[in-house]
């Protein structure tokens, strides 16, 4: 043999070999004796023999550095922002990649009481673990967890240690923070300033108006066409067709639908015309039955409402398609009103219409929906149309001028879209995006 | 008093949900969940309102001989006979056997609702026919769009891009990816934001009592 050929002599530090089993193990102990004897027998403990030459023809020419194994550094632990406190953010940076180590393959977060350095390695307890590629772990209370939630305004510190398939390399305790609760959420400022914005347009406008100044707004076919619509109803002796939507009264569009049904109402019960209300979420009932019955009660014609034209029909979705078809077929109202939040049904129900020949008015705030409300209805309120209902139609000052302040808001997130593209297109702004990014 | 107290009860309790957003401070955080809560308890409840509503009409239907009152019969006797079972035998399956509840469920419930939501592969393609024909300009350009959209999401589409040998920024993919990427997503857009500053309009005239026409006359403060 002409070279010598050198050997990987591996001595790793044995209690960083040993250090998770035994640490486990002092977990289980009464605390401060077993594991205090585990440490000082492990300190104690004689390195690991050296791996032997493979062959008596390979010398040993000189023996490497033993490569320890690296332990994550630049630990560091802050109090959560923008939450409700008993949370702790521990950042750490990986530990370097050793040729001939295998690499990280997990963390575990170690948390310690107070604000002394722990004594040794084996105070404190494990709060968590993290995958191989994180560098950041947030300690917080967990359902189902055994670890003691985090005190508010207490110190403690936290060590990060590195897994790997040999053994484990702790970082050293970061300093002392505690958990704290933030009384305003910074990552959500823009969101104020924006909504701040427009409620101070909502004021201007609504002050203008109610001082008499006129306010220009476009004519809406679909809003126009309501009248129309239940005209005609009244002039075919047939009912009103009213479906507010397939959600819940948690959707924004429901609540809305019920607002634009009263004016509906209204209308139907001065034309003596009937209005069918078939209903898919349980909880709406009560609503629909109370605005239908205020609507005729407003109207002058209280003795005209029927409780029995508010209709239950299922909170399946199909199902509840499936009875409004029953009732276009059978009962052929002569206008349908779909006005609301749709999914999947809207289509079958648009279709369904047209079949028995009504006269149909869509409107929702669900783009993926607007399409098939287009193409199958005779009117459409697209969006923000669907929204300008009660303003349009009652023409009191004070919504006119809410429709006004939205309009303008429109116009300043215009404005912005305009100088934000200029701005990123020329490198002026680079980090403009994170200044209107809402957590 | 009748309006004046839904009104108040709305703004106390859609104010706290907007303050909710901002502060993170537990005692706000808490009660907010709490009224959350109540609100899933509440709505939860409601199915008994849904049922007595349900089985009101249809009874009402059912005794007086309304006409085509056998569909009102069918409903309430599904209705019944699905609660029966579920209460007597329970929902779950035993002993590997599946229960009649679930059979139900899953052989006639389910199959029936697949049905309804196939029916709207029928309705697009009627739709489709006849928001496709040529009528206006506006018509035209639609169905020209639509055209090449759809020839340009199947296969048949790349076969003719390379039977006609179009180049690689004029394909009917590229077209139609176009169409989607930048007219398309800019509308799309425009809607939404006008839809979102609309519901955010329409949740703070309501949160701040100024849409009030629901609580019926007077309540708009006319």
């Amino acid at each position: 043999m002409t070279s010598a050929k050198p050997i990987a002599l591996v001595l790793r530090p044995a209690r960083l070999v040993t250090f998770a089993p035994l640490v486990s193990l002092a977990r289980l102990a009464p605390h401060g004796t077993i594991a205090a004897l585990i440490a000082a027998l492990t300190t104690l403990a004689p390195p690991a023999p050296p791996t032997l030459a493979q062959s008596e023809s390979d010398i040993i020419t000189e023996a490497p550095p033993p490569l320890e194994l690296a332990a994550p550094y630049n630990v560091e632990a802050a109090d959560t922002p923008n939450d409700r406190g008993q949370s702790i953010t521990v950042r750490w940076s990986a530990p370097p990649v050793v040729e001939g180590v295998p690499p990280v393959s997990g963390y575990e977060i170690w948390r310690a009481e107070g604000s002394a350095e722990p004594a040794d390695d084996y105070e404190g307890i494990e709060v968590g673990d993290a995958g191989a590629e994180a560098t950041s772990f947030i300690d917080t209370r967990r359902d189902n967890s055994d670890v003691p939630p985090l005190e508010n305004d207490a110190p403690y510190r936290y060590r990060v240690v590195a897994l790997y398939q040999d053994g484990t390399a702790p970082s050293p305790w970061s300093e002392p923070v505690a958990a704290a609760h933030s009384m305003f959420h910074a990552g959500r400022a823009v969101a104020l300033l924006v909504l701040a914005i427009f409620l101070a347009f909502l004021v201007a406008f609504i002050l203008l108006a109610m001082r008499g100044r006129p306010l220009f707004i476009r004519k809406i076919a679909g809003l126009s066409a309501i009248e129309e619509a239940v005209g005609r109803a009244t002039e075919m002796g047939k009912a009103v067709l009213y479906v507010p939507g397939s959600q819940e009264v948690t959707d924004i569009q429901t609540i809305y639908s019920m607002v634009i049904l009263h004016a509906v109402a209204k209308t139907v019960a001065r034309y003596g015309t009937p209005l069918i209300v078939p209903i898919g979420k349980a909880f709406v009932v009560p609503l629909a039955e109370e605005t239908v019955r205020q609507g005729y009660l407003d109207a002058g014609h209280p003795e005209a409402f029927d409780p029995r034209n508010i209709r239950y029909l299922s909170d399946e979705q199909f199902a509840f398609t499936a009875g409004i078809d029953g009732i276009m077929m059978r009962e052929k109202p002569a206008a349908n009103l779909f006005l609301g939040s749709f999914f999947a049904e809207s289509l079958i129900l648009a279709e369904t219409g047209f079949a028995t020949g009504a006269i149909q008015i869509a409107g929702t705030a669900n783009i993926h929906q607007l399409p098939f409300f287009v193409v199958a209805c005779d009117y459409a309120l697209i969006g923000e149309e669907f929204f300008a209902a009660t303003a349009y139609l009652s023409r009191e000052p004070r919504l006119l001028g809410s429709l006004k302040a939205g309009d303008w808001m429109k116009g300043a997130i215009i404005l912005l879209f305009v100088v934000g593209a200029i701005l990123m297109s020329t490198g002026a702004v680079p980090n403009l995006p994170d200044f209107f990014r809402v957590e | 008093m009748r309006r004046e107290v839904p009104l108040l009860f709305t703004v106390v309790f859609g104010l706290l949900m907007i303050v909710d957003f901002f502060v993170p401070h537990p005692f706000i955080a808490d009660w907010a969940q709490r009224f959350r809560d109540w609100a899933i308890i509440i709505i939860a409840a409601s199915f008994f309102l849904g049922v007595a509503n349900l089985v009101k009409i249809n009874l009402h239907k059912v005794s007086r001989r309304e006409k085509e009152w056998p569909f009102a019969a069918a409903l309430l006797g599904s209705l019944f006979v699905t609660l029966f079972l579920g209460l007597a035998f329970g929902i779950a399956d035993k002993g590997g056997i599946r229960g009649v509840f679930n059979s139900i469920f899953l052989y006639m419930y389910t199959p029936m609702q697949a049905t309804m939501f196939s029916l709207l592969a029928f309705y697009i393609a009627s739709a489709a026919f006849r928001s496709f024909r040529v009528r206006s300009f506006e018509a035209t350009l639609l169905a020209v769009t639509a055209v090449f959209v759809m020839i340009g999401r199947v296969p048949v589409g790349n076969a003719m891009s390379d039977a006609l040998n179009l180049p690689d920024g004029l394909t009917f993919a590229s077209v139609q990816a176009w169409i989607m990427d930048f007219p398309n997503l800019a509308a799309k857009r425009a809607i939404l934001i006008g839809a979102a500053l609309g519901a955010i309009a329409t949740g703070l005239k309501i949160v701040l009592g100024i849409e009030r026409n629901y609580l019926g006359e007077g309540g708009a403060g006319k």
